[in-house]
């Protein structure tokens, strides 16, 4: 037991509690958490900077507003419903389209149908705070429903695939994206059943990937292969999630971007306590990336400096597996 | 710099708290298990005279420094007298004075003292006694048999075990014999050993004190001899020259004066009755401290009223729970539903007993959870929802102890012990993650939660550790420093190798 805590430990394996007491605490000021904690204050600080994000439809902020909904999306007929206090995509209902028949029924990422009350009722519980990190009331978020590249077309069940990059002090250690499955019921999302894949940081080229823990090289829905996948305008999410360290001033994050077929890399939302699992994504711990950025750590470097410092630094290892076909 | 700041507060605590606890066990006797009792007696002299016409005054020697015996409490109980106690030098006299009295009289003088191996032996050191004023002939023996005895020995010890062999033969040298010629009883051949032995410039005296059995109504006074090396008293039996204390010797006083002294009063009889009984020793060790006025005890639980203490018995276990959960979720890493939630589950197992306590938990939460989930369809509101879930929930602990009690099962009742709020939110949490995560996350965290809460019910049910806390509750504090150190383990969960297992290399 011992001498495998050893070699993870040796592995550069970070743990839960190292996380929580060695970078989060250090690093992430409890009073900056509302920047990525409300999304819609993520999207607004995101906005400013000048960071491309989803559009926002419209907020329903009280159980008052929830009449609001069928007005605010009028217009469209595909829109995602998520709480602005929520975590790992809980609570977020993706609506891809709407009944050909009967405009209030929408249609789910996963095709089924779905009623206004149900959504109506959905929303509720959001605003309610069912679905916030505290219990309190939150405020539910109607924004543009991402359509996502083709690129992963091949390697995800429905749902949104998204890329994660762990941003430290600014410069982005590590990165995968994630892709929903079946049994994660769309979501992209490692512990609800989502395959993640690491990302090589300095090419953009997805690695193998795991699933539950367990390592695949093809994904369990559709039997494509994960790896050799050229994630495209790398440079510019690299640059983007390296900006997300001056728009949250969080030295320890996790940057979600989705890639939308006409508008690029978007960013979705921004997390101060990003998970693990991305360690077992890219098959390595995050430890020594950590400690390099340390060394080369430069307080002055602008966004785009420290993307392509991390780039440089950050070269996938040689894969020990036969590397798949370029897509 | 966090670090040192926390280990210093983690040592500090645990010094605090290891030092209190040590204190208390160590100088006030605090017991450590639970029922541990502790040999004590009441030893009870009666006096009995008969009054004379003037005032009376009745001094009784009564115990100071008694080597392996530790008095816990004495009184006197006596009609109509005014009583005190007086110190003279090392001794303590018991004074009754009254104006009139006639007829017989008898005045009573109470002693509880329990075993204690460790009560002070220390007495002061005595000055070398300046040597007795004798008469002739008795000098020369005296001389001759010190002369004769300090050729046969090393030291004061050795001394007195020798001129206690010369002094018990059989058959005697003149000397001894003309020494001994006056000597009456056993008081009398002690005393004259101490004259003997101050010739020779040994501090010695005569003690005396009664052998304590379970039940004497009539105990007698063994006299014993005790010298003093210069460095601590030491005792010996006059009978065989034997350095020893008997058994269970409560040394009542030393020195030559009598017993007791009655001025103004006739036909003195003096009578000694002991009782043995077993006392609580953490009732020794409260009256004791209560005695010497301890703050620690005086502010202790103790204090508190009856009732009161058997709630704080429950409330201190729930630290040790916390610690439980801490271990649990940081150390192996087992995810529950709420925080502390496993802590108040185990607490009510305390009531309801372990296997029906889980029967029942079990039987509420599931029939809870469908009802929630009935309860879903009706799309309240998120606050609403939860006050409902807490009806149902109240409902139907109503509903199985109704039952059961029909069936007969009087064990269903208990159910109301459950924490009803705790239950509601639980039931609330796991349907949210049934249906966001899937009935499997949702049964491993409430898996996880009982396990959890066994643990805590596990650890908390331990008899010797409530009494333990119970007793020296600052044993919370080195609880706290582990909470705090465990609060910097930055080290692997277990269930986190597993989860990395692919990762090591």
């Amino acid at each position: 037991m011992f001498g495998l805590a050893r070699k993870l430990a040796d592995a550069g394996v970070l743990g839960l509690n190292k996380r929580n007491a060695e970078l989060i605490m250090r690093l992430n000021p409890r009073h900056l958490y509302p920047r990525v904690d409300d999304k819609s204050l993520t999207k607004k600080l995101a906005l400013e900077a000048g960071m491309a994000v989803p559009d926002l439809y419209g907020l329903i902020r009280n159980q008052g507003e929830v009449r609001n909904f069928q007005e605010i999306v009028a217009e469209h007929e595909s829109f995602v419903i998520k709480p602005a206090g929520g975590s790992g995509g809980d609570g977020i209902v993706v609506i891809t389209g709407r009944s050909k028949r009967k405009r209030d029924n929408f249609r789910l990422a996963n095709g089924l149908l779905i009623t206004r009350e149900e959504l109506e009722h959905h929303i509720s519980n959001v605003v309610g705070g069912q679905y916030s990190l505290t219990g309190n009331p939150d405020i539910a978020m109607v924004e543009y429903c991402v359509k996502f590249d083709p690129l992963f077309n091949d390697v995800s069940f429905q749902g949104v695939p998204d890329v994660r990059v762990i941003v430290y002090r600014g410069y982005p250690a590590m990165a995968m994206v994630r892709l929903p499955t079946r049994s994660s019921d769309g979501k992209a999302n490692l512990h609800q059943g989502a395959v993640g894949a690491g990302v090589d940081v300095a090419s953009g080229r997805t690695l193998g990937g795991v699933l539950q823990n367990l390592v695949v090289d093809e994904h369990p829905d559709t039997g494509s292969l994960i790896g050799g996948l050229k994630i495209p305008n790398w440079e510019f999410i690299l640059e983007s999630s390296a900006r997300g360290y001056e728009v949250t001033g969080l030295g320890y994050l996790g940057v979600d971007i989705v890639i939308d077929r006409d508008l690029g890399p978007l960013i979705l939302e921004m997390n101060a306590r990003p998970g693990l699992n991305i360690q077992i994504a890219n098959g390595m711990g995050i430890v020594n990336r950590l400690k390099r950025i340390d060394e080369i750590y430069d307080p002055a470097a602008d966004p785009a400096t420290r993307a392509q410092v991390a780039q440089r630094e950050f070269v996938a290892p040689v894969p020990e597996r036969p590397a798949s076909a370029v897509a | 710099m966090t670090r040192r700041y926390v280990f210093t507060l983690a040592i500090l605590l645990t010094v605090t708290g290891v030092g209190m606890f040590l204190y208390k066990w160590q100088s006030l006797g605090f017991p450590l298990s639970v029922q541990q009792q502790t040999p004590t007696w009441i030893v009870e002299t009666s006096i009995r005279f008969d009054a004379g016409r003037g005032s009376i005054k009745v001094n009784l020697q009564i115990p100071t420094l008694t080597p392996g015996f530790e008095r816990l409490d004495d009184y006197a109980v006596s009609k109509n007298y005014g009583f005190g106690v007086n110190y003279v030098g090392t001794r303590r006299e018991a004074q009754w004075t009254i104006r009139r009295a006639s007829g017989p009289q008898t005045l009573y003088y109470r002693i509880v003292v329990f075993e204690n191996p460790n009560a002070n032996q220390s007495d002061i050191t005595p000055p070398f006694p300046l040597p007795p004023v004798i008469n002739e002939p008795m000098k020369t023996a005296v001389d001759v048999i010190v002369e004769e005895v300090r050729e046969h020995s090393a030291d004061a010890a050795s001394f007195t075990a020798e001129l206690l062999r010369l002094a018990n033969d059989p058959s005697p040298n003149p000397n001894i014999e003309l020494l001994l010629a006056d000597a009456g009883g056993r008081a009398g051949f002690v005393q004259t050993m101490t004259t003997v032995l101050a010739a020779a410039r040994i501090p010695a005296r005569m003690i005396r004190g009664i052998e304590l059995a379970d039940q004497q109504r009539q105990a007698d006074i063994v006299p014993w001899l005790e010298i003093h090396d210069g460095d601590r008293w030491r005792y010996f039996n006059p009978a065989t020259g034997e350095e020893s204390l008997p058994d269970d010797y409560l040394i009542w006083w030393r020195g030559g004066e009598p017993l007791v002294s009655v001025e103004g009063g006739s036909n003195v009889d003096v009578g000694f009755a002991v009782k043995r009984y077993y006392l609580d020793t953490m009732e020794i060790a409260r009256q004791r401290a209560a005695r010497d006025e301890a703050v620690l005890v005086d502010f202790s639980l103790f204090s508190l009223p009856i009732q009161t203490q058997a709630v704080y018995a429950v409330i201190l276990m729930i630290p040790l729970g916390a610690l439980v959960v801490v271990l649990m979720r940081n150390v192996i890493g087992i995810d529950t539903f709420g925080t502390f939630m496993p802590v108040l589950i185990a607490l009510s197992f305390r009531e309801t007993q372990l296997l029906r306590g889980i029967l029942l938990f079990t039987l509420l939460v599931a029939l809870g959870l469908s009802i929630r989930f009935l309860l879903e369809r009706l799309r309240l509101l998120l606050v609403p929802r939860l006050s409902a879930v807490l009806i149902v929930v109240v409902l139907l602990m109503l509903l199985i102890s109704i039952l059961t009690h029909k069936l007969g099962i009087e064990t269903g009742l208990s159910v109301a012990l459950f924490p009803m709020v705790i239950i509601a939110m639980t039931i609330e949490r796991m349907s949210v993650v049934w249906e966001e995560r899937g009935p499997g996350d949702a049964m491993r965290s409430a898996t996880g939660s009982l396990t959890v809460a066994l643990l805590a019910y596990f650890v908390m049910g331990m008899n010797w550790l409530e009494h333990i806390v119970f007793t020296f509750p600052e044993l919370l504090l080195v609880v706290l420093a582990a909470v705090i150190l465990l609060g910097r383990y930055t080290g692997y969960r277990l269930t986190e190798l597993k989860r990395f297992s692919s990762l090591a290399k």
